[in-house]
């Protein structure tokens, strides 16, 4: 059972990469790259969890009266989560920009108007 | 590439990761285990510093200078959209047309306006001592003021909504972080040492300069959200190419390649 | 053991939701299933005992990045629909 978590940070990677290379549409490409990048903020916490441990907040909890989980990865989650919200911003920005010289989002359709 | 190659690649590839990470995880400390070398320290050293919420202290003292970057990509991300969707010269605005929103739907959205921003404002400011901060009071307090489209129309939203005001905060806000930093230069320690009064555990005048730095990334993210919001409704609603037959650049690039083939 | 139930359990909705996240091929669906996901990711940190980043996902997850994605569908019908008019004006 304790390799459950990390086993859903892998599956949620991959299935993610399969949306990416299969797909029709690049704002629903956007999308799936948003569950890649969810693969790294379960497997970062997953680390970083201690059981019966509560959250590394002492504004209720005396110091050092219950176990705690580790901050630095809860850091490191936090930032990425709106850090990764405004590139995707900018990778949607770009797909629009696309669309109004292209008049479409098919990547398909996309590589032949070059050919 | 066709379906088909593209299809196995995906497959060999897909199949060659997962085995790889298959055999990272069998190897990677116990879930809920207690070894946790960094996080005990981090903890000791955010109670040293005074800061209740230790994930702040880490975030905004400890690793001040590695925020420090991630803001640099928040920043540039809001900048590289902001140039990606701004209006081009072929394009022209469209005054957004009032819409009819239903009277409960309107005083809804017009009582929770102000309690939602207030809540934003409310975790940016106690981000040192309960969870939440910078980052995440910021998101709350910029989509909190899109209620606004929701009670009554784009063109309220407008108003309110000074574009030159936000993107001037983001700016200050990105650029109050780097001054707080060289500040401590000036006092005689290390960029971006914490190195204001550490003050009285579990106040709101505690943990030094951390609320200084998280008041910084609030009025960042804020109003990046905001400049960054701003942008796709103005590209949904108000931006409309200029003549009837749109694609003026497309045009002229796609006649190229065509008249070009035999 | 048995304290460990919400965390798997939340970890199997997330797993589910990233799954159908990739499987909704319309991207007005998607978004509304992205919302899902980023809930489901909440629940997930909040019983990790991760309050803050849960507070950050919600947030971003449930707001922020599904009314990007509508309005860059939106923009991008509206962007489709004129090109097909414009092929068959000329």
């Amino acid at each position: 059972m304790s390799v459950l978590p990390y086993l859903v940070a892998g599956w949620l990677f991959l299935v993610g990469c399969y949306g990416l290379t299969t797909s029709r549409n690049l704002i629903h490409a956007v999308g799936s790259l948003a569950v890649c990048q969810s693969a790294t903020y379960v497997l970062l916490l997953s680390i970083g969890y201690r059981r019966g441990g509560t959250a590394p907040v002492h504004s209720d909890i005396a110091p050092g009266s219950r176990p705690l989980v580790d901050p630095v990865v809860q850091a490191l989650t936090l930032t990425d989560v709106v850090v990764g919200a405004t590139v995707t911003a900018l990778l949607l920005a770009l797909v629009v920009q696309v669309s109004k010289r292209h008049g479409t989002v098919d990547p398909d359709e996309l590589r032949e108007l070059r050919g | 590439m066709s379906l088909r190659v593209r299809m196995w690649v995906l497959a060999v590839g897909g199949l060659g990761v997962a085995l790889l990470l298959a055999g990272a995880f069998t190897h990677m400390p116990d879930f809920g285990g207690t070894w946790h070398p960094y996080g005990t320290r981090a903890v000791a050293e955010a109670l040293r510093q005074h800061s209740a919420n230790a994930v702040a202290s880490v975030n905004f003292d400890q690793r001040a200078f590695d925020t420090m970057g991630e803001q640099a990509v928040f920043f540039g991300s809001v900048l590289g959209t902001v140039v990606v969707l701004r209006q081009a010269g072929d394009e022209h605005r469209t005054a957004p047309e009032p819409a009819f929103v239903s009277a409960p739907v309107r005083r809804y959205a017009l009582l929770v306006l102000p309690v939602t921003v207030l809540t934003g404002l409310y975790v940016i400011a106690h981000g040192h001592l309960s969870p939440g901060g910078g980052f995440q009071g910021g998101v709350v307090a910029a989509t909190a003021l899109h209620l606004l489209y929701i009670a009554i129309d784009y063109r309220a939203l407008q108003r309110v909504r000074s574009l030159t005001l936000f993107t001037l905060a983001d700016a200050a806000g990105e650029a109050g972080y780097l001054l707080a930093g060289l500040a401590a230069l000036v006092a005689g320690a290390a960029f971006l040492e914490n190195v204001l009064p550490l003050g009285t555990f579990n106040t709101l005048s505690s943990a030094g300069t951390v609320p200084v730095l998280n008041a910084a990334v609030g009025v960042e993210v804020a109003a990046g959200v905001v400049v960054l919001l701003a942008q796709f409704l103005d590209q949904a609603i108000v931006i409309e190419p200029a003549d009837g037959r749109g694609h003026r650049a497309d045009g002229a690039a796609r006649a190229a390649p065509e008249g070009g083939r035999p | 053991m048995a304290g460990e139930l919400p965390v798997m359990a939340a970890l199997l909705l997330v797993a589910v939701a990233g799954t159908a996240v990739v499987l909704a091929r319309d991207p007005v669906r998607q978004s509304a299933v992205l919302a899902g996901l980023g809930l489901s990711l909440a629940v997930l940190f909040a019983v990790l005992q991760a309050p803050d980043v849960a507070l950050s996902e919600l947030a971003v997850g449930t707001a922020f990045t599904p009314l990007m994605v509508l309005l860059s569908v939106r923009k991008v019908r509206h962007n489709a629909r004129r090109s097909e008019r414009r092929e068959e004006h000329e």
